[in-house]
């Protein structure tokens, strides 16, 4: 990659230090039910209400697996243009926790259903593409409540065998910035795909973030710190920018860095230790004897990949080749596929004689604005893609102008009224008669003679001043352009 | 009728089925002697007297085309039973009732049996004498101070003594089969993944299989034919085409290849359980079997490679008894504390010591050292009996090493409690059925049993093969009722 | 190789189980035991053999994704030595 301006270095003293980052993203697969059990999956049920026997780990209770859960898996697989393996193996990972009821957790250690694949992001300064080390599936854990009691902890295990699929990524990430990227891009090609709906806020998506430092220009990797389970964007930026320096401190000082795993503590901003639970890690791996060999054959493959929609690289470039649409312009109407797909309905509304650059200004302007406004999804929209369709066909063929666009898609958001209407009933319908608008004019000019001779002599500035006047006098529903040639006539 | 409780499971069945006995006459039976038998600790939790409802109730309307028509059965205390405490002989399940019905039972209970209590076991099904057992050591009907085996050693006396017509037990290492042998038995261990798992407390899932334990082959047979259904609730469950293995049980075994594996006669074999192997090749003979020798060449690493395995899952499935969802909780300052001191206090000594193993040998260093290797290795014994199996239909073997022994006798030294499953324990691990039939007696006048293991999902072979060696051994079993006061 | 007292220690730890010292000796002596006849193992060359991680020749049969399981938290709960109806309750967890 060629040095750019956002490269994310530190710097101390003469030297200069840059930052490794790899990430075990968890991304809850989006199904029905759990992974080896049949309790919903639902988010903010009531506590302990979506468990079963076989989640709560009663004696003889016994994993079957979710069909659509390898499905998801497998797509998902498809999307990071990863290898699907079709022999996979699920393993026992054991330890002790109050909200692992089975005392291990069922996951994948040395076949997982996906290896290798990658991912594009699209950075200011071009194209990265970052690796994909596999991707497998796992069993979520239940939630431990501290706060509830000062002497005891509460345990809720509505999420206990929630389907996860942990994605590892290559230690290819090398910034803030790349890793905000990396997830924004793999949060959309997985709801493309509808198997994650990476809703960051119910933990649908969280990761553990793997930060090493080594001197710019080094090959090697430095010790490595695992931060847990962070859960926003912001925070996975904070805390690589707090452990990155915190390791840089550690090295200048001439001390060692310890491998460890970290936690976040977003008061604090500050990752911190969990040494306490370190000694005992011996994960004991194990294949599960309650499963067998997951196999999948060509044909299932074959079938999922059918089910593959156009994914947003491809959308892109699409977009880019179709409609002239900048790189710029493509990658922020792609990231989002109801985004994509609102964009691509208006097209379709507007009909023949279309004017693209003129919807895509309208959806990522006066859309966008609105919706972040009023914090909604562009699938909650108030306008419909039919009639922001009709609104912008207005301005192009000049029944509207784009002032007056602006009042009618005020009115519009009432009820996604239809802008035709609107213009009909408030008579909002440019002024393009040029016997009407001459009529206008001439009585503008006569009612200031003196500025019109004035523009006569030489200033020109006054030719605004007629313009305005004119639009005044039309209550702004006059064609701009006519009342340019008729003024630059009369005058 | 007098002598219910002698009568096997087919003749009450038979019974029942032409009204010359009802549900109730045959349950009271089994319960009145249940009742003069507590010596024998056969019991962990009995249910008589709903047993008894549920006999009057099946005689109101008896459904005469089930199976096990109004059959009372106790059976082993690792079967999960809906309202009824469940506690796999552990102190750390003491006080659990599940609200949930094992595939195995339910499948009996579907055929019109009864239960009447839930027997006693090896705390987890872990011990070969059912010594570790939190709720006490079980007597052998055969002679009092003797061990029934185990881990289904409250199986095996309810049979013998037979306070049950007949009974299930599991079996991880031989622990149908051993304790069948100890009282002079028939005790079935059928292909891995034909009987449902789901229910069953678990021990080593990759060895656990459900299974028949009766006072006859045929009995034997008819209850194989309940219990094993495909269940779609086991993922280790499988699909194949079972036989109604009592309608097809014969006794004409003409022309099938018998093999006897040189590498059985061990060092330090008791010459009666050679001699007696030798009449039960000679047995097999009469009936018109021919004999073949063959060759197990990893037999002596079985022992080995079982006590790897079956600790590795056992203490990975032990990890859910830690005093949070259910069961025992000791008191502790801080979770750590309550787990440890929950698990010390709930877990007897060999489950410590087996979980402790299987600690070890998964941890990280050693793993490749044990488990991995014992995978291995046990890939080799799989291979040892798919390769005899080229050669002949079943295998025939001694059961045991020895007789029943006393009581408290191996009791401190887990290595030799360990070697009496050396017979067993290579069919677990190889997944295949094997049954243990009594076939004479030892110079003390206590039973000791033969062993045929069949192909994978050949359980009608080896029913056939044993219920015409029944019949040419003709074996009495000596029980003299001797704690009945 | 012998197990000592320290890896009893570590391995107690491992598996939740506590351990004082006499209990750690007579493990000890028992766990050497059954180590010096599983080490029987190492008589054989086993490089290239591949492990055998399932008994049952078959694969796994997939389940359809639907919701049978429905809200049961009574007798999840009903079992469990602490509970306060709504949740499973545990000593506190000291970080
Ligand atoms: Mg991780
Ligand atoms: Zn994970």
């Amino acid at each position: 990659m060629s040095k750019n301006k956002s490269e994310y270095l530190i710097s101390r003293k003469d030297n200069q230090y840059e930052v490794v980052i790899g990430l075990e993203v968890h991304a809850q697969v989006t199904s029905k039910s759990k992974l080896f059990s049949s309790s919903a999956t639902k988010f903010g049920a009531e506590p302990n209400t979506q468990v079963s026997l076989v989640d709560a780990a009663f004696p003889g209770m016994l994993p079957v697996i979710n069909e659509f859960c390898v499905k998801q898996a497998i797509k998902t697989g498809i999307g990071l243009k990863a290898k699907i393996n079709k022999r996979s193996v699920f393993d026992r990972k054991n330890y002790f926790y109050a909200d692992l009821p089975q005392g291990y957790q069922i996951s994948q250690f040395k076949n997982p259903i996906v290896g290798e694949g990658k991912v594009i992001l699209d950075m200011p300064e071009g194209q990265k593409e970052v690796g994909i080390e596999r991707l497998h599936l796992e069993q979520d854990a239940g939630k431990s409540i501290h706060d509830l009691d000062p002497e005891n902890t509460f345990v809720d295990l509505n999420r206990s065998g929630v389907a996860l699929m942990e994605i590892v990524s290559k230690p290819d990430l090398r910034s803030p910035e790349e890793v905000s990227a990396y997830i924004k891009k793999l949060r959309s090609i997985m709801r493309y795909l509808g198997t994650c709906d990476g809703n960051m806020q119910e933990g649908s998506l969280r990761a553990d973030v793997n930060v090493s430092v080594r001197s710019k220009g080094s090959k090697d990797l430095g010790t490595r710190c695992e931060i847990k389970n962070v859960n926003s964007i912001k925070f996975m930026q904070m805390a690589i920018d707090y452990e990155a320096n915190r390791q840089v401190d550690l090295i200048e000082e001439g001390k060692p860095i310890d491998q460890e795993t970290r936690l976040f503590d977003t008061k604090k901003n500050e990752t911190r230790s969990m040494r306490s639970k370190e000694d005992a890690h011996d994960y004991r791996y194990f294949p599960d004897p309650d499963l067998l060999p997951l196999e999948v054959n060509d044909e299932f493959i074959e079938k999922l990949k059918t089910d593959i929609p156009e994914l947003p690289d491809d959308k892109k470039k699409r977009f880019i080749d179709k409609f002239k649409l900048s790189s710029y312009e493509a990658t922020i109407l792609v990231s989002d596929i109801e985004t994509a797909k609102y964009f691509e309905e208006v097209i379709v509304k507007m009909g023949k004689n279309k004017d693209i650059k003129l919807a895509v200004n309208w959806i990522t302007g006066e859309l966008f604005a609105i919706l972040n406004s009023k914090n909604l999804e562009i699938s909650q929209s108030p306008i419909s893609a039919k009639n922001l369709a009709i609104l912008i066909n207005l301005i192009k063929n000049g029944t509207i102008s784009g002032k007056i666009a602006k009042t009618v898609f005020e009115l519009m958001m009432d009820g996604d009224k239809d802008p035709q209407k609107i213009v009909e009933e408030k008579g909002l319908k440019q002024q393009s008669d040029p016997k009407a608008l001459e009529t206008l004019i001439d009585k503008i000019i006569n009612d200031n003679r003196e500025k019109a001779i004035e523009y006569k002599q030489g200033k020109e500035k006054l030719f605004g001043f007629f313009v305005g006047q004119a639009m005044k006098a039309s209550g702004g529903k006059a064609n701009p352009q006519l009342i340019n040639e008729i003024l630059k006539k009369k005058l | 009728m007098s002598d219910i409780t002698k009568q096997s499971l087919s003749s009450l069945v038979k019974n029942i089925k032409d009204r010359k006995l009802s549900s109730v006459e045959i349950t009271k039976a089994f319960i009145d002697r249940s009742e003069k038998s507590n010596e024998l600790n056969a019991y962990i939790t009995e249910d008589y007297s709903s047993a008894l409802d549920k006999a009057k109730k099946f005689d109101q309307k008896p459904n005469l085309d089930l199976k096990l028509p109004g059959i009372p059965m106790a059976v082993k205390d690792l079967f999960c039973t809906k309202n009824i405490r469940t506690t796999a002989g552990s102190k750390i399940l003491g006080n659990f009732i599940p609200t949930y019905e094992s595939t195995v039972t339910q499948n009996i209970w579907n055929e019109g049996a009864i239960l009447l209590g839930k027997l006693n076991c090896d705390e987890f099904a872990m011990g070969s004498s059912n010594e570790t057992s939190y709720f006490g050591n079980v007597q052998n009907p055969i002679n009092k101070n003797l061990v029934p085996g185990g881990s289904s050693g409250g199986s095996a006396s309810a049979v013998a003594g037979q306070l049950t017509p007949i009974t299930i037990g599991t079996d991880t290492g031989g622990s149908i089969r051993q304790p069948a042998s100890f009282t002079g038995t028939v005790g079935l261990k059928p292909t891995y993944g034909s009987c449902s798992r789901y229910g069953i407390v678990a021990f080593a899932s990759s060895l656990d299989q459900a299974g028949p334990m009766a006072q006859n082959v045929e009995d034997c047979a008819l209850l194989q034919e309940v219990i094993s259904t495909y269940d779609p609730k086991d993922s280790t469950s499988i699909d194949f085409k079972r036989n109604e293995y009592s309608k097809e049980l014969t006794n004409n075994i003409k022309g099938k290849k018998i093999g006897i594996p040189k590498e059985y006669r061990v060092d330090g074999m008791p010459q009666e359980i050679d001699e007696l192997w030798q009449k039960g090749i000679q047995y097999a003979k009469d009936c018109g079997a021919e004999i073949v020798n063959i060759s197990l060449p990893h037999t002596s690493y079985a022992l080995p490679t079982y006590y790897i395995v079956a600790p590795a899952e056992a203490s990975s499935n032990l990890a859910r008894y830690d005093g949070v969802k259910y069961g025992f909780r000791a008191r502790g300052d801080d979770l750590i504390e309550m787990y440890e001191k929950t698990r010390s206090e709930g877990f007897g000594a060999e489950v410590q010591r087996r979980i402790m193993i299987g600690t070890y040998v998964l941890s990280s260093g050693y793993y490749d050292a044990y488990y991995l290797k014992a995978q291995k290795v046990r890939k080799l014994i799989k291979n040892d009996f798919d390769e005899a199996y080229k050669k002949v239909d079943a295998i025939l073997t001694p059961s045991t090493p020895s007789s029943a022994f006393k009581i408290g006798e191996k009791k401190d030294d887990p290595v030799s409690m360990y070697l009496n499953d050396i017979f067993t324990v290579p069919v677990n691990l190889a997944g295949l059925p094997g049954i243990s039939i009594p076939a004479g007696h030892d110079d003390k006048g206590y039973p000791l049993g033969l062993q045929i293991i069949g192909k994978a999902f050949d359980e009608q072979n080896i029913l056939n093969i044993a219920y015409s060696m029944e019949e040419k051994i003709a074996f009495k079993n000596n029980i003299s009722d001797w704690w009945i006061k | 190789m012998s197990i000592d007292l320290k890896t009893i220690k570590h391995i107690s730890k491992l598996s939740r189980i506590s351990v004082d010292e006499p209990k750690a000796k007579k493990l000890a002596g028992d766990l050497n035991s059954i180590f010096k006849f599983i080490e029987k193992l190492n008589e054989l060359q086993t490089d290239n053999i591949e492990p055998l991680t399932s008994i049952a020749e078959t694969t796994l049969k997939l389940r359809s994704d639907e919701i049978k399981s429905k809200n049961i938290r009574e007798q999840v709960i009903k079992n469990s030595p602490q509970d306060n109806e709504d949740y499973f309750v545990v000593p506190k967890v000291i970080e």
